[in-house]
């Protein structure tokens, strides 16, 4: 259709720019987040990540050596800032060229590196733009150098240190293991349990077929805050109580009504023939079901299981409450918005980097299955 | 025993179970209960054959009970009580959270985010599909907008702290506002009422890709010629658009803004992760989290209210359900 009439150049033009535009504002959020998962604490907090790429002007401080040579009657002290262990720490990707420096911490861009100062007392002090300084005083300085503060360009700093202390430190391994733990029974079970309801109501024929379909497409918006109070006091009752047991019975259940809908839809879609002339040579349901539905049910139930998995990876209520809420079970999700963001809500690259670690996981499953996902969701929704 | 060990046994008792579940039950019932064999075999068949659909549907439908049916009585019932299990409070539960200002705001809340957000993800998630639809990269723009429906509600809140945070350096919209010259940084959750609206752009975000990959589908399925036959008789793309292709799918458009309503009232995450329902911005699944655990008679009311709120959706569901099947 690219070519008919009434499809104009320009128009194609504002389309092309449209949808550029669309993708980019969809985008930016994310690369942000990513950008400053790789970003030094200190560069975060001086510059945007959109200016990661360029240098920060950073202020640190540091202290002159004491090493003096008299000359006449002042002693004067040369060498470089850089050389100073503490000043380097600031600089953990090499120090960049000096752009002012200052005597307190009040003012520690006060004077423009490279000219020379009054700082009190008769003592002069210079810092040049490569580090290099001389301070000349009156007297003996005694074995303490002078303090100097100073303002300096901060190469880019890209590390994998928020990654390592992310996965090494705050439990967050721990968090990632629970989630896997939580995610994997409780996206396999419902599958084989769904799929053999859905077999009965699809090719089944039994009184009250009908009336139990419309129970589960009912069932499909029951917002799940009812059961969580009722379900929590049953569990606690019976004496599951807040355990990993509890929760994957939870997401099972809760992931039914759209295991169900979706297998359902899918086999009753299947052709009637092959199901039928099945039957005429002899099996039996069950294998009519095992030989026959569920292999050609495939797609149907790679799309439920890619729904399964991204929804209980992502979810927060249902951890919260069928959980227990110390760090041996802490799911991410919990484990960022109750943890990262209360007691570290300053440390944006900490933060940054747990966010991608928890997405990283459902982004690969979405971009390469993202084929059945589509064919899931259009069997869902598209008559 | 550590857990993720815990996790591969219980992956494989409970396969296995249901396995041997499904198994076991139809040769008992085949073998043993009604054999097809001996004098009654016709009728032994018979039976067989109808017990057998409820031994497929059996665990299905014992989980489905006991989660979701059972606890909208056990919720209706549980909320009748006060915070204490055995002190029976009548509607005062619901009396009470009526005439509360928190509740009033977080229903007004929810309210505007059931019209906003369904309706803003549907119109821009049809926009996209539209725009996508004859475009080289398509796909690959299509692929681009739908990636946050991956992402997990907390994982795009945090996503979005990077543009709303309170620091020129950090967020995106004091950056921008610091460039056009405004001397402080402002915090945009706590403006009131707007602070809402910056909240349902997470969402608008997270949902806007499932809207378009739908209808994305449904504008492919428009029968050829209707178009041709329009831009034939002079249709200009505006109208080619909205008087032609809109209509014909508005079947899927209703479809598509349900279950995005559906899921507004349903979120909590991004309000709790976001603003913790301060300065004005509570909604109704986050005003419940906020008793869960203290006073379940509240808790189970406001559950309740959110149920009361979704009936017609689910009623309209089911009628649309049946009609189909006939």
């Amino acid at each position: 259709m690219d070519n008919i009439a009434g499809t104009k150049s320009s128009l194609m033009w504002a389309t092309h720019l449209s949808v550029l535009f669309l993708v980019l504002l969809w985008l930016i959020p994310t690369i942000g987040l990513f950008v400053s998962s790789f970003r030094d604490r200190d560069q975060i907090s001086e510059s945007g990540w959109w200016e990661a790429p360029f240098a920060v002007e950073l202020t640190a401080r540091g202290r002159t050596a004491a090493d003096a040579v008299q000359d006449g009657d002042v002693y004067v002290i040369t060498g470089n800032i850089y050389d100073d262990p503490e000043a380097r720490s600031y600089f953990p990707g090499g120090g960049g060229e000096i752009v002012a420096f200052g005597t307190s911490g009040r003012a520690p861009g006060e004077f423009p590196a490279g000219e020379r100062v009054e700082i009190g007392d008769g003592e002069t002090l210079v810092v040049n733009t490569d580090g290099t300084y001389e301070w000349r005083t009156p007297e003996d300085p005694g074995d303490r150098g002078q303090r100097v503060y100073f303002a300096a360009e901060s190469p880019p700093n890209f590390t994998t240190e928020n990654y390592e202390q992310v996965l090494t430190a705050d439990n967050m391994d721990r968090a990632f293991i629970n989630t896997l733990t939580v995610t994997i029974p409780a996206t396999i079970i419902p599958i084989l349990v769904a799929a053999f309801a859905a077999y009965a109501l699809a090719w089944m024929d039994f009184p009250g077929r009908g009336v139990l379909i419309a129970v589960v497409v009912g069932l499909l918006v029951v917002p799940l805050q009812l059961a969580l109070v009722p379900m929590l006091n049953l569990h606690n009752s019976i004496g599951i109580g807040q355990s990993f047991i509890g929760i994957w019975f939870a997401h099972t259940a809760f992931g039914m009504p759209l295991a169900v809908y979706l297998l359902r839809n899918y086999m009753a879609g299947l052709p009637r023939d092959i199901i039928e002339s099945a039957k005429v040579d002899g099996a039996t349901d069950f294998e009519l079901f095992l030989r026959i539905v569920l292999p050609l049910s495939l797609p149907a139930l790679a799309a439920f299981s890619i729904f399964q998995f991204l929804w209980t990876w992502n979810d927060l209520l249902v951890a919260k409450v069928f959980l227990p809420s110390d760090d041996a079970s802490k799911v991410m999700t919990v484990k960022i918005a109750d943890d990262l963001l209360g007691s570290r809500g300053g440390d944006w690259g900490i933060l940054a980097t747990a966010a991608f670690v928890s997405i990283a996981v459902p982004l690969v499953v979405f971009f390469s299955m993202q084929r059945f996902l589509v064919r899931g969701l259009l069997a869902g929704s598209v008559k | 025993m550590p857990v993720i060990l815990q996790g591969l046994i219980t992956i494989l008792i409970g396969v296995g179970g249901c396995v041997g579940y499904f198994y076991l039950s139809n040769l008992i019932l085949d073998r043993f209960i009604f054999p097809a064999k001996g004098e009654n075999i016709g009728r032994n068949i018979n039976r067989a054959n109808a017990v057998r659909p409820w031994l497929f549907l059996f665990p299905a439908m014992f989980v489905l009970g006991l989660y979701l049916v059972y606890p909208v009585v056990g919720s209706f019932v549980r909320s009748l009580y006060g915070r204490n299990p055995n002190e029976f409070v009548g509607l005062g539960n619901y009396i009470s959270l009526f005439g509360s200002s928190d509740f009033q705001t977080s229903f007004f809340n929810n309210f505007l985010w059931v019209i906003i957000v369904p309706a803003a993800s549907t119109f821009i998630g049809l926009v996209v599909a539209q725009l996508t639809d004859n475009l080289s990269w398509g796909n690959l723009a299509k692929s681009l907008i739908f990636m946050p429906m991956a992402i997990s509600f907390v994982g795009a809140s945090l996503i979005w702290k990077f543009v709303y945070a309170n620091d020129a350096d950090i967020g995106l919209i004091n950056a921008i506002r610091a460039m056009l010259g405004f001397e402080n940084p402002i915090d945009v959750m706590q403006i009131p009422f707007w602070n809402n609206l910056f909240l349902m752009v997470i969402l608008i975000w997270i949902q806007t890709g499932f809207a378009m990959v739908i209808l994305s589908a449904a504008l492919r399925g428009i029968p050829e010629e209707t178009i041709e036959a329009a831009i034939l008789d002079g249709a200009n793309p505006w109208q080619l658009f909205f008087k032609i292709k809109v209509p014909q799918i508005m079947a899927t458009i209703v479809v598509v803004w349900t279950t995005i309503t559906i899921l507004v009232l349903k979120v909590f995450d991004i309000v709790y992760t976001m603003t913790g329902g301060n300065f004005g911005t509570e909604i109704l699944p986050s005003y419940m989290m906020d008793f869960m655990f203290r006073d379940d008679g509240r808790a189970t009311a406001i559950a309740f209210v959110i149920m009361i709120v979704v009936l017609p959706v689910m009623i309209w569901n089911i009628r649309e359900a049946r009609k189909e099947m006939r």
